[in-house]
């Protein structure tokens, strides 16, 4: 019983090695034995979505997956959105200029789930308000309303489009 | 919460997963998406002793596109079928199916095993009439749409069964429509409705709504189809039938709506659904 399993990661570029109980769960092991504590857990009953990290590219409710179940996966946490020089990711700049946060705490998750929504498009045109706020559904914020969300995320896929918002 | 103490074994083919769920005995579990089953695990209402791993066996993965039916692997995920526009039904409802986050992990065959009648596959399966494959030590059969979902979270899969394809028609030449009732955008139905029209003429030739949530297991809404088949497709007809949606229903009242209430809206989401489903 509870036997530990080997586990070998790359988390934000960065490859990692250990044996794990089977039962640890992933949102644990980059807060617990990686330090990464960006990710945070909010209802730890996989409906906030502040637990979102990136999985193989896809976001995922880390709350709600097992650290082995990522086994020879890539991981991407909100401390692997900027760039080696600190330069901000365009997410995490919007967020910024655009005051997509107040007590911060849904925010890495937010970005994560955009960062999703963003790689996820095929559409080339802005996107819109709906596209956005669907596309965020799994991510609640008990702080800013969200107007300023949407409008961070919007600036960001701007940014990529190369437009400044 | 974390999930009490299991073993845990990927498996690399489904033969291996049919051996390793055999030997397991009776508390051993398949994990797909995990997306059901981890959450009831953290809470403990599931404490199994092993965990077999079907996510990654490629043979589960993936849509074969037939002449006239779609061979959807069981470890097809929601997130691959969001996509699949050219599925019709499925992909339109796979689309709601909670959030991205859920989808990217959650699978069709994990769905359809749970059995949830809250869930929006199990009725759209229903609607299509579709089938489930199973695997096991003792071979493989085909379960219908209309026998897999016996009862509150029970399913015509065996234990010691593995689903291992989900199959459905193609159903060319059939409008749809998906209506999905909740109260925040991420949630599950309070209640779904599914229908496939086929027009001629103006007529309707054939028609199938499937109900989510309306009973514990999803329903067929029988008395609403048979008043609109053979009839004119115009708004009178449809209004008509929808009116007969919540026949032979049972549903449970819960937090969000009373009994009367999701009757209420199964009509109302019959004769949306019934009217796009037209419309196409
Ligand atoms: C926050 C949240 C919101 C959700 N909202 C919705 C929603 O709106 N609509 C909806 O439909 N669903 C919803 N779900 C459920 C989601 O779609 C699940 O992913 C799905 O029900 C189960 O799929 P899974 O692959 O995750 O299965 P798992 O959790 O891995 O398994 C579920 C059960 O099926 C068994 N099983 C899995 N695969 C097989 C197989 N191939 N053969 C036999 N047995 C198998 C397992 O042993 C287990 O008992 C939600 C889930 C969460 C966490
Ligand atoms: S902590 Fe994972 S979804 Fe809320
Ligand atoms: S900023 Fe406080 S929860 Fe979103």
């Amino acid at each position: 019983m509870g036997q530990t399993v080997p586990l070998q990661v790359i988390v934000n570029g960065e490859s990692h090695e250990s044996e794990v109980q089977a039962r640890l769960l992933l949102v644990h092991y980059l807060r617990d034995e990686l330090k990464l504590t960006g990710t945070h857990v909010g209802c730890d009953t996989s409906n906030c979505g502040a637990c979102t990290c990136l999985v193989d590219g896809e976001s995922v409710k880390s709350c709600t997956v097992l650290a082995v179940q990522c086994d020879g996966a890539q991981i991407t946490t909100i401390e692997g959105m900027a760039g080696d020089d600190g330069a901000l990711h365009p997410l995490q700049e919007g967020f910024w200029a655009h005051h997509g946060l107040q007590c911060g705490y849904c925010t890495p998750g937010m970005i994560m789930a955009a960062a999703d929504l963003l790689a996820r498009r095929t559409a080339d045109g802005p996107i819109s308000e709906e596209e956005v706020r669907k596309g965020l559904e799994g991510n609640l914020c008990r702080c800013t309303g969200y107007q300023n969300i949407v409008k961070a995320v919007q600036a960001a896929a701007e940014a990529q489009r190369g437009v400044t918002a | 919460m974390i999930p009490g103490e299991f073993d845990y074994v990927v498996a690399g083919s489904v033969d291996e997963a049919i051996g390793l769920l055999a030997e397991g005995g009776a508390d051993a579990k398949l994990l797909a998406g995990g997306h059901s089953l981890l959450p009831l695990m953290k809470l403990r209402f599931a404490h199994p002793s092993l965990l077999v791993d079907i996510g990654r066996i490629s043979e589960l993965r993936g849509v074969d596109t037939g002449d006239d039916s779609f061979r959807i692997g069981a470890a097809t995920r929601h997130a691959d079928l969001q996509v699949r526009d050219d599925m019709g039904l499925i992909a339109t409802a796979a689309k709601q199916i909670a959030d991205q986050q859920v989808r990217n992990r959650g699978t069709i065959g994990g769905s359809l095993a749970n059995g949830d009648s809250a869930a929006d596959l199990p009725g759209v399966l229903l609607a299509l009439e579709g089938s489930v494959t199973v695997r096991s030590r003792d071979g493989e059969r085909v379960i219908e749409a209309q026998d897999m979902f016996q009862g509150y979270l029970s399913t015509a899969v065996m234990p010691g069964e593995v689903i291992t394809e989900v199959r459905i028609p193609a159903l060319t030449g059939y409008g749809y429509g998906y209506e999905k009732f909740n109260r925040r955008s991420e949630d599950w139905a309070m209640v779904g409705v599914s229908a496939l029209v086929k027009a001629s003429g103006g007529v309707c030739e054939d028609v199938r709504i499937g109900l989510t949530h309306m009973a514990s297991t999803p329903l067929r809404a029988s008395a609403a189809e048979d008043a609109l088949r053979g009839k004119p497709l115009d708004a009178e007809n449809i209004a008509a039938a929808a009116q007969l949606a919540a026949e032979g229903t049972s549903p449970l009242g819960d937090l969000n709506a009373s009994p009367e209430y999701k009757r209420h809206l199964a009509q109302v989401l019959t004769k949306r659904a019934l009217t796009t489903a037209s419309a196409a």
